[in-house]
């Protein structure tokens, strides 16, 4: 019988109000194995994660590390245990130096003893040189690039004597030369003995490290494999698995002809977006597919003047558009709303009413002296057109259900009048009746002759709803695809394979 | 109701003392010594008004009690040359925009924490002033002098334009698009910013809109008295913070009115009266003083503590 795993999920259940987001997983890691996560936006991969060190709690299942079963995991005893993650975005404290990070987390003296800063320095000396990295302990953290910072993190699961180390898409952000010293450094964890979790979109990655890999989709394991038994084409189809169920509103009409809003080669260095061409129709829903951090979010920030294009051309109906800021967008006709409503698409504090004129001060009120009574119609136009569920205008935004939220966010911008509508995630973490009311609003603008861009990560949404697919993937348009595409095309063009099976 | 409960309980307590007041000490109430008080404070319900609209924005101004040093004396030498009242007033209120406008810049424009920026121009203008002026006093013309009415009329002036003014700026942040962007801002700057709003000229603007009251609010201190010093505005700036956190404008921003802030100031001023008709020390006043902010401090703590379960 093999030894025990290092680490051995039963039926995990985790489960945020009435969203399920692991439904019973399945999952072991072994000593020396790099075990890949793979599985689209919102499969539950975070999710897990968060379980596995402690951060949440899970509803369900259990926890076995090396055998023994453990309850109650807090982020505190699971580092006890040796679990290390290193995320994304790395956690360390910018104006303290390498050492002083690296001690922070791994010594653990009582305030009142004397730091003994040689060792401190050696240590993180030490550390540092066994991955490889050619940092100084003296720097300040917020000197580092992000990479050099998510070498520290490594340089810190390693000082911890972590037995298992989750590392969440760490070369989203690194250059070539750096992933291939990230690559010799999970090989040498795992020439070590040490179990890694490792999260990442990068198919070609996954080949090159991982020994065996486990595909969530909606927060289910959909099967465990060993690297050499699976090819691209296969983990595709597992990620994406299901049927598009048919319960998206129908197109009721077909786009004109008349092109809304065309852009030519645009790109913007900041924010990594290059290149992208592509034109939307009035009364076309033009999907944008893509994974996370695939530059969707960046375009619709470009559209809305709030990273201005530096390179390209944008025009809508015709006529060439600068967009320096979100004034000269709205201006043009363009409406944005944002992914994070809490944050930005609704003002929690503020009544509905308020919200829903906050984009049209200047159209609304001519004479800056607000007509309630004006505005009070208007608000009630929209809870009944959008069917908000609310007491009235008067109530605050934090007041309602998260696809009410949204749907103020979405009155905002249509008391704008807008001649494009770029949605960006407007389902997410919305439930099930309320997802489907908006699906049918933005059927109903497309047909009234609304230029809408949606951006989704929901896949079957985005192929469901839009007439056309356009899929993002390394801040570029990879390619446009008809809507009601097969899901298959839509995941290997993010991915950025040729996906052999759909070829 | 639910919504103004902040502002209605400190309304309650101001009530409470008047009516404590009228029990205990019913010559509070005689005319010509209310009158006098609610002329001392007009200058600095002037300032606290534009307090108010900084603190919703999220922002702070400590720089105040200077720039009001500032412009008295600046308008005091102005005077003395003979100026003209028409003159010395727009003049006064001009500096004060000049000042806040400086402070608006380096908030607005290089986004740097207004605590900061405003502690450095308070020290700034409070130790250039001293060293031009070396703490000497300007005599003031007599012409100036409760702007050549009698002082009766001269203090029903101040304080008719003084209240006149907090009911149009009341009205204006309920009112007119301007006052809603100062609370969009205040609550959540980006989500204002997405919304096309624009919250660095917002900030901006809400600062030279302070400068230009302080710089009023000097001239309404100057017809008060023979002569001005350069100390004039020390501590102004605690006053006006004190009167507009007591009055409920939640220092996070995005909360408050004006009325609020008026009813807190009223409630800290009454303090200083109050105990001198009780026949209590006035060595009390201050700490009074201090125990009705950490109480409104408290309670909003409370408040938004239960606000968050």
């Amino acid at each position: 019988m093999p030894p025990a795993p290092l680490l051995a999920l039963h039926q995990l259940v985790k489960n945020y109000g009435g969203v399920r987001a692991l439904r019973g997983v399945d999952f072991n890691l072994h000593a020396g194995e790099v075990h890949a996560l793979l599985g689209e936006n919102g499969a539950g991969k975070s999710t897990l994660i968060k379980v596995v060190t402690g951060a949440h709690q899970p509803n369900g299942g259990t926890i076995t590390l090396a055998g023994q079963c453990v309850a109650d995991l807090t982020p505190a005893t699971a580092r006890a245990l040796g679990i290390a993650c290193i995320y994304q975005q790395p956690a360390l404290f910018p104006d303290l130096t390498v050492a002083e990070n690296l001690a922070l987390r791994l010594e653990s003296t009582s305030a009142a003893s004397r730091i003994d800063w040689a060792a401190r320095r050696a240590r993180a000396k030490e550390l540092l040189a066994r991955i490889g990295a050619e940092i100084s302990p003296e720097a300040e953290v917020s000197s580092l690039s992000m990479p050099e910072q998510q070498l520290v993190e490594i340089a810190c699961a390693l000082g911890s004597g972590a037995r298992i180390v989750i590392m969440d898409e760490p070369t989203a952000s690194l250059t070539q030369k750096e992933q291939h010293l990230l690559f010799a450094v999970v090989r040498d964890l795992r020439k070590n003995g040490v179990g890694v979790i490792y999260i990442s979109h990068r198919l070609e990655e996954i080949f090159a490290l991982a020994d065996r890999v486990t595909v969530l989709r909606d927060g289910q394991s959909v099967g465990t494999h060993a690297v050499s038994d699976i090819d691209e084409a296969g983990l595709i189809r597992l990620m994406v698995g299901r049927e598009v169920a048919q319960i998206y509103p129908a197109a009721e009409s077909a786009p004109g002809h008349a092109v809304a809003l065309s852009l030519r080669d645009v790109g913007c260095h900041v924010s990594g977006v290059r290149n992208v061409s592509f034109e939307v129709r009035a009364g076309e829903i033009f999907g944008l597919g893509g994974l996370v951090g695939a530059g969707r979010t960046e375009l619709a920030r470009i559209l809305f003047g709030l990273t201005p294009a530096d390179s390209g051309e944008i025009t809508l109906h015709g006529q060439p558009l600068t967009l320096r800021s979100p004034q000269d967008a709205v201006a043009h006709g363009i409406a944005y709303v944002p992914e994070d409503r809490r944050r930005h698409g609704v003002v929690l504090a503020l009544p509905i009413a308020h919200n829903m004129t906050m984009a049209i001060h200047r159209r609304f009120f001519p004479t800056t002296w607000l007509r309630f009574g004006a505005e009070r119609t208007l608000a009630l136009d929209f809870i009944r057109d959008l069917a908000v569920k609310c007491s009235g205008p008067d109530a605050p935004g934090s007041s309602l259900s998260g696809g009410n939220q949204q749907k103020v966010s979405l009155a905002r911008w249509l008391a704008t009048k807008p001649k494009l509508l770029i949605l960006d995630e407007p389902t997410q973490g919305v439930d099930v009746g309320a997802k489907s009311e908006i699906h049918k609003i933005v059927r109903r603008l497309a047909k009234e002759g609304l230029a809408v861009i949606l951006i989704s990560s929901d896949l079957p949404e985005v192929i469901g709803m839009s007439d056309r697919i356009g899929v993002m993937g390394g801040g570029t348009l990879r390619a446009i695809l008809p809507g009601g595409s097969d899901p298959h095309d839509v995941m290997a063009a993010a991915l950025g394979t040729t996906g052999k099976s759909a070829a | 109701m639910k919504r103004y409960f902040r502002e209605l309980s400190v309304l309650g307590a101001l009530a409470a003392v008047l009516f404590g007041m009228a029990i205990f000490a019913p010559a509070f109430f005689s005319p010509q010594p209310l009158l006098s008080l609610l002329t001392r404070e007009a200058p600095t319900l002037i300032v606290a008004c534009g307090m108010a609209c900084v603190i919703i924005t999220r922002q702070i101004d400590i720089s105040v009690g200077s720039m009001f040093s500032v412009c008295s004396v600046c308008a005091g030498l102005l005077a003395a040359r003979g100026w003209p009242l028409l003159l010395v007033l727009p003049a006064s209120i001009l500096l004060g925009a000049g000042l806040g406008a400086i402070n608006g810049l380096l908030i607005a424009g290089l986004r740097l924490p207004s605590i900061v920026v405003t502690l450095a121009t308070m020290v700034t203008l409070r130790q250039g002033l001293n060293l031009v002026r070396q703490g000497e006093f300007v005599n003031l013309p007599d012409s100036l002098q409760w702007f050549g009415l009698s002082q009766r009329s001269g203090q029903l002036v101040l304080v008719g334009a003084s209240l006149a003014f907090l009911v149009a700026l009341a009205l204006a942040m309920r009112h007119l698009a301007a006052g809603r962007f100062v609370y969009a801002v205040g609550t959540d700057a980006e989500a204002a910013r997405l919304a096309g709003i624009r919250p660095q000229l917002v900030t901006f603007l809400v600062f030279v809109f302070i400068g230009a009251l302080t710089g009023l609010a000097a001239m309404m201190n100057l017809a008060q008295s023979p002569q001005v010093q350069p100390l004039s505005g020390a501590g102004l700036e605690l006053k006006v913070i004190a009167a507009v956190v007591v009055g409920g404008v939640a220092i996070s921003g995005g909360r408050g009115n004006l009325w609020g802030a008026f009813a807190g100031l009223l409630l800290l001023a009454c303090v200083s009266p109050a105990l001198t008709h009780l026949h209590i020390e006035a060595y009390w006043e201050k700490a009074i003083q201090g125990a009705i902010i950490l109480l409104a401090v408290v309670a909003d703590g409370l408040r938004s503590r239960k606000a968050k379960r």
